[in-house]
């Protein structure tokens, strides 16, 4: 186990430095002139060159990416130009929400998945099988800004169940608030949890270990819950945790159609408002959270499943 | 089809603006009605389609010639190159798909042209990921041994005889992808990221849409959502039909 963890961490550390000069390059390679953006065509040369200065970005390359390293190793993630205040009290603000709206969106995915998967691994082929299948091409096939609109319109805006947009005071407003955005992202994951679910189910259902527990006398029900769902369901954890990725872009896309103030809407800002330094800082955020998912993955399939430590 | 032969099928011009004649319901004249600049919907739409399922399309060509090709040649040779290149492959997929591309298009700048290198950059690793996996399983079977025993030149195993066996997962896997192209370039659209006005676009009408859906005018919305899911489940059943023939023919 010492020596899966030692090999995880080192690939681990590789893949974050990766991450980090990726971005750096990106956002580096922009071209345009931030200052010059910031301060519009009319402002005069000399102002241009000292807000330059004054960022850093008349130094070579190679002295912005020391610099870059350090302050990040340090937890300063620069300034914003366009709030003018420090990047970690702006995410400090934002990242609390986009993390709720994805813990429930994984809640909603698998509240949804797991029954539906059950069903239809109980049924077998059919009418069901087919029902769930073209669900999940429609829902594939659909946007997430999509089924966020179309969830607004018959949920917002004709039943009046949860509001359109926006994020209120309160903790129960926030939840509230969080609902439907949650299901719009949960929704971009489930036919890929049903499917996987189902799969594992299906040969669950079929293994050896369910007909002991029949032959044992146990109920049906009980037999099913006790012993096909616990297993089969390990695959889900997996498929969860590469879905990560789906689910980080899936809160930054609703964040914006539902105005919620959480870290995709400061992305989009910042990118729209041309504001390097956050959306370097909110790139590396995002692929931050899915390290760290896919880490937490890794470990937790080791625990479940010992055979796979030996790899 | 139709967005290929939009012009002989489209009664005006996507961008001609008729302002006596806004937000109007369906006529003989405009079969799907007008948006709030007079613009006739029936021919957004279709002229839509084909920026929109163009670009998807042709943003799928490149990954897969270049991920096909990398991951051949990785997983029939080895070593530090391949090494090197899915430890690339892996900083690419850390990265959410979504903020990789909209960080993407925020450094090469709207239009048409970023989005294709955005999608490139990022998919290319489906495809190589799939290739090589393929090629590590063909390279241990016997007709690859026979070839290399027999003396063949490398170059010509792997195009010969070790790509014909390993693209049919990555042909299948190109069939979903023009599906969520389409919904990248939508999404982005839909953003102000993607294609730029007047040029019409799905995720645009959807996005100009929105501010009439208040005052109970749903049509603008729901037309240009309906085409975006028609069109990616005929795509994705095409795919399902192409996939199965292909897995006959195996």
């Amino acid at each position: 186990m010492t020596r899966f963890l030692v090999r995880r961490l080192g690939l681990l550390a590789l893949v974050v430095w990766g991450v980090v000069t990726a971005t750096f390059a990106l956002v580096h390679a922009t071209p345009g002139d931030p200052a010059r953006a910031t301060l519009g065509d009319k402002a005069p040369e000399s102002a241009v060159q000292a807000l330059r200065a004054e960022w850093g970005l008349d130094q070579p390359l190679g002295v912005q990416y020391w610099h870059f390293l350090t302050d990040l190793v340090s937890g300063n993630l620069g300034t914003s130009f366009q709030y003018r205040s420090p990047i970690t009290a702006l995410l400090a603000e934002r990242l609390p929400t986009t993390l709720l709206l994805m813990l429930m969106a994984v809640t909603f995915a698998v509240v949804i998945s797991l029954p539906l998967a059950t069903w239809v691994a109980v049924r077998g082929r059919g009418g069901s099988d087919i029902g769930v299948r073209i669900f999940g091409a429609v829902a594939q096939g659909t946007p997430t800004f999509l089924i966020g609109t179309l969830l607004v319109i018959v949920f917002g805006l004709k039943l009046h169940w949860f509001p359109v947009g926006g994020y209120g005071r309160t903790t129960a407003e926030h939840l509230h608030s969080l609902v439907l955005p949650a299901m719009t992202v949960a929704l971009g994951i489930v036919p890929m949890l049903v499917n996987s679910l189902r799969a594992s189910l299906t040969d669950a259902l079929q293994s050896d270990f369910v007909a002991f527990g029949h032959s044992k006398g146990l109920k049906p029900a009980t037999v099913l819950a006790a012993y096909a769902i616990r297993n089969g369901s390990i695959s889900g954890v997996t498929i969860l945790g590469i879905q990560a990725g789906v689910l980080a872009g899936g809160a930054l896309v609703v964040e914006k159609v539902f105005a919620i103030p959480g870290m995709g809407s400061l992305m989009l800002a910042g990118i729209l408002g041309r504001d390097f330094p956050v959306v370097q800082a909110t790139t590396l955020v995002f692929a931050g959270i899915v390290v760290v998912v896919y880490l937490i993955t890794d470990l937790s399939y080791a625990l479940l499943d010992p055979r796979a430590r030996l790899t | 089809m139709a967005a290929v032969f939009a012009p002989f099928l489209t009664p005006h011009d996507p961008t001609a603006m008729d302002l006596a004649n806004t937000l109007s319901g369906p006529t003989a004249a405009h079969p799907l009605g007008t948006d709030n600049l007079g613009r006739d919907t029936w021919s957004r739409l279709l002229f839509g389609a084909r920026s929109d399922l163009g670009i998807a399309a042709l943003a799928v060509v490149f990954p897969f010639v270049l991920g096909t090709i990398v991951g051949a040649l990785c997983g029939y040779f080895g070593g530090w190159c391949d090494t090197l290149i899915m430890r690339i492959a892996d900083v690419v997929s850390a990265f959410p798909f979504f903020v990789l591309v909209i960080t993407l298009v925020f450094v090469f700048g709207n239009g048409p042209m970023s989005i294709f290198l955005a999608i490139s950059l990022v998919s290319w690793v489906s495809y190589a990921r799939i290739v090589r996996a393929e090629t590590l399983v063909v390279r241990g079977r016997d007709f690859i041994q026979s070839c290399e025993t027999g003396g063949l030149g490398k170059a010509r195993i792997v195009v010969r005889h070790v790509l014909p066996n390993t693209i049919t997962q990555a042909v299948v896997f190109a069939m979903s992808d023009v599906v969520s192209n389409i919904g990248v370039i939508v999404t982005l659209s839909y953003f102000g990221l993607g294609i730029v006005p007047p040029t019409p676009d799905w995720g645009q009408m959807i996005s100009d849409g929105q501010q009439f859906l208040a005052s109970g005018n749903y049509a603008l919305v729901l037309i240009p959502s309906a085409a975006v899911i028609l069109a990616s489940l005929s795509l994705t059943f095409l795919g399902d039909g192409i996939a199965n023939a292909l897995r006959a023919k195996r």
